[in-house]
């Protein structure tokens, strides 16, 4: 027991009670919007008057003003305790901001200088017997080539990265079980570069395949695989072992209850980590250069010949370096980032459709 | 239905660690045999022995024999999974399948089990179930929405009907009621005296008063210490177990004058 004896209380009865009020005075709730509003204005102002060329410096100036007047503000009106609190509150805010600008950027870029050629044509034809220094063309034949390296590749990886996360959070126990965590880690860091040579040295040199849409999905498969697995398996340890042991003592086998029971449970989870794998692998340039060569015409054969795929028509098109060319770039950047974006939606969709339904509803 | 269980130097292991020791008993068929016993004295780890689901936890292991009508489940050729069908288990948490529906959770026994039912024949399994359980007037109308949204006292019913729902010989019963009030106590306790007309039920409880109200024998289980295996200090009649125990061991844990 300790030394304090229950009879005798923390706080003597007889202490001022007097200060003791619930009621603080607090600031109106509109004061962060308006002492952001402020501290922009009064930042551009100074960088105006000063006459600072850069604009990032307008905007530290104007970040300093916002979180030391809402400290001092806060300390001021409504003590130390809830000053600091909104200085941390700030300080996330201006955080969040940072992050967004970078986004925000790019996106609005990518339109304004993306939708100048993208139309129907854009999308529906080729660069057969189009110059670079041209206007028209398309991006059609880079739109197959990446649909069906990526499909190829989503095929390859995604069951073999599932059966495996299966096989790590189900089976897995002892050596083996850490040698391909080991492996799928080192799997994970591997540049796609490199996926790339070693499919290169394997498949086309030794192997004497010629280059083709299907070498580069085998390379962007390696990529794909580690991401699966480790988001799988994620999602697989998420699901309750209760439930596991529910079905197990309903008498079902344990392979129905993967099955059946623990895969729908993390239904939602696991498409979404392959989504955001098929997203990571559809910006992959380095492996399409070294084994799918690239290609002007439309070739709808992944396993014989020459493709083109997006990344890489960005790229060629960039380095052809004229007018028309940057267009194109900036064109087939949108159809790109609204692909990945396009499955993204896709995979929150299924999550939302399969996710367990709890709750009353 | 409902089979006599027969259990005899039955000791049970989470790796090297002796979690049981050389329990032997006799549970009757058609009756309530309640465990009681001090905390992480093995009364579940032997529950859990008794349908093979204490191998499912790594590290898990048992010696000793367990004869259901002269069947060992522990002899050579047994397969757990069909033991698991003649013995059903109801756990401490309510744990309906999230992604199932009501209907689905208590069809879940038949469906998961490979079997191809015709829709009429499965409407009856389920609708006897969920009477079984006491549960089918509160979600007839309901059947199709998802067995998460039932209160707690409603989902462990559901998963007791899921357990049922197999029509296994004995329901094994690991402090059913233990993170439920009163009132859903009370319907399980009901549900349990009724049940015992058809399987044989072994039920682990933390509350004396439940095992004195349900069971018809009761056991004692107590360890000697921390580390300790748990042993079987008696089992007998309730009435006589909470009237007149053999053991003094037993008064003391009954009469609160435990430790």
């Amino acid at each position: 027991m300790s030394g304090v004896t229950m009879n005798e209380p923390l706080v003597a009865d007889d202490a001022p009670r007097a200060s003791r009020t619930l009621n603080r005075p607090s600031l109106p709730r509109w004061t962060p919007a308006a002492l952001a509003a402020a501290s922009v204005a009064l930042g551009t102002g100074i960088g105006l008057g000063a006459g600072l060329s850069s604009r990032i410096q307008w905007g530290l100036i104007a970040v300093l003003l916002f979180i030391g007047g809402t400290y001092a503000l806060a300390a001021r009106v409504e003590g130390r305790r809830q000053a600091k609190d909104r200085l941390a509150t700030s300080l996330v805010w201006v955080c969040f901001v940072l992050a967004v600008i970078p986004l925000v950027s790019l996106g609005w870029e990518t339109i304004s200088r993306g939708s100048k050629v993208l139309d129907g044509g854009f999308l529906s034809h080729s660069m057969a017997g189009v110059l670079t220094i041209q206007p028209g063309g398309g991006v059609y034949h880079a739109i197959i080539g990446t649909l069906e390296q990526v499909g190829i590749a989503t095929a390859i990886a995604a069951p073999i990265g599932l059966l495996t996360a299966v096989y790590l959070v189900e089976y897995g126990r002892g050596r083996l079980a850490k040698a391909v965590t080991f492996f799928v880690d080192v799997m994970t860091g591997i540049p796609s570069i490199v996926a790339g040579l070693f499919i290169l040295s394997f498949w086309i040199l030794m192997l004497d395949f010629g280059y083709s849409g299907f070498a580069g999905s085998m390379a962007l498969a390696i990529l794909m695989m580690p991401v699966v697995v480790r988001s799988t398996e994620e999602m697989l340890k998420l699901v309750p072992n209760e439930l596991r042991e529910a079905s197990l003592a309903l008498g079902v086998p344990k392979w129905r209850t993967i099955l059946k029971v623990v895969l729908p449970t993390a239904i939602g989870g696991i498409a979404t980590g392959v989504m955001l794998a098929v997203a990571r692998i559809a910006g992959e340039s380095a492996p399409i250069v070294l084994l799918v060569f690239g290609s002007q015409l439309i070739n709808n054969n992944p396993f014989d010949g020459a493709q083109s795929s997006l990344p890489y028509y960005i790229y060629e098109q960039w380095a052809a370096g004229n007018e028309a060319s940057y267009d194109r770039a900036w064109a087939a950047a949108l159809v790109l980032i609204a692909f990945v974006m396009i499955l993204n939606l896709v995979a929150r969709g299924i999550a939302r459709w399969k996710a367990p339904k709890g709750g009353h509803r | 239905m409902a089979k006599r269980i027969d259990v005899s130097g039955l000791s049970a292991f989470y790796g090297s660690h002796r979690a049981i020791d050389d329990i032997s008993m006799t549970v009757e068929p058609r009756s309530v045999t309640a465990f009681i016993g001090p905390s992480g004295c093995g009364k579940s780890t032997f529950l859990r022995t008794l349908n093979r689901m204490h191998e499912v936890t790594p590290g898990g292991r048992v010696e000793g024999k367990v004869l259901l009508d002269d069947e060992n489940l522990y002899g050579p050729g047994v397969d757990p999974v069909s033991v698991r069908r003649t013995v059903g288990m109801v756990f401490q948490r309510p744990n309906p399948f999230p992604t199932m529906s009501i209907y689905e959770n208590v069809a879940a026994g038949i469906r998961l089990n490979g079997g191809r039912v015709r829709k009429a024949e499965l409407d009856a399994v389920v609708e006897k179930s969920l009477q079984g359980a006491n549960l089918w007037k509160e979600v007839k109308d309901r059947l199709n929405k998802p067995g998460a949204g039932l209160s707690g006292g409603q989902q462990q019913r559901l998963c007791i009907a899921r357990a049922i729902a197999v029509e296994p010989e004995v329901l094994l019963m690991d402090e059913p009621c233990s993170a439920l009030d009163p009132i859903s106590t009370l319907a399980i306790e009901d549900l349990i005296g009724e049940l015992k007309e058809r399987f044989t039920i072994v039920i682990v409880t933390h509350n004396m008063q439940q095992a004195a109200r349900v069971s018809d024998r009761t056991a004692f289980f107590n360890l000697a210490g921390v580390g300790q295996p748990g042993k079987l200090v008696e089992i007998d009649d309730t009435e006589r177990i909470f009237s007149n125990p053999s053991v003094q061991a037993t008064e003391d844990y009954i009469s609160g004058r435990f430790g």
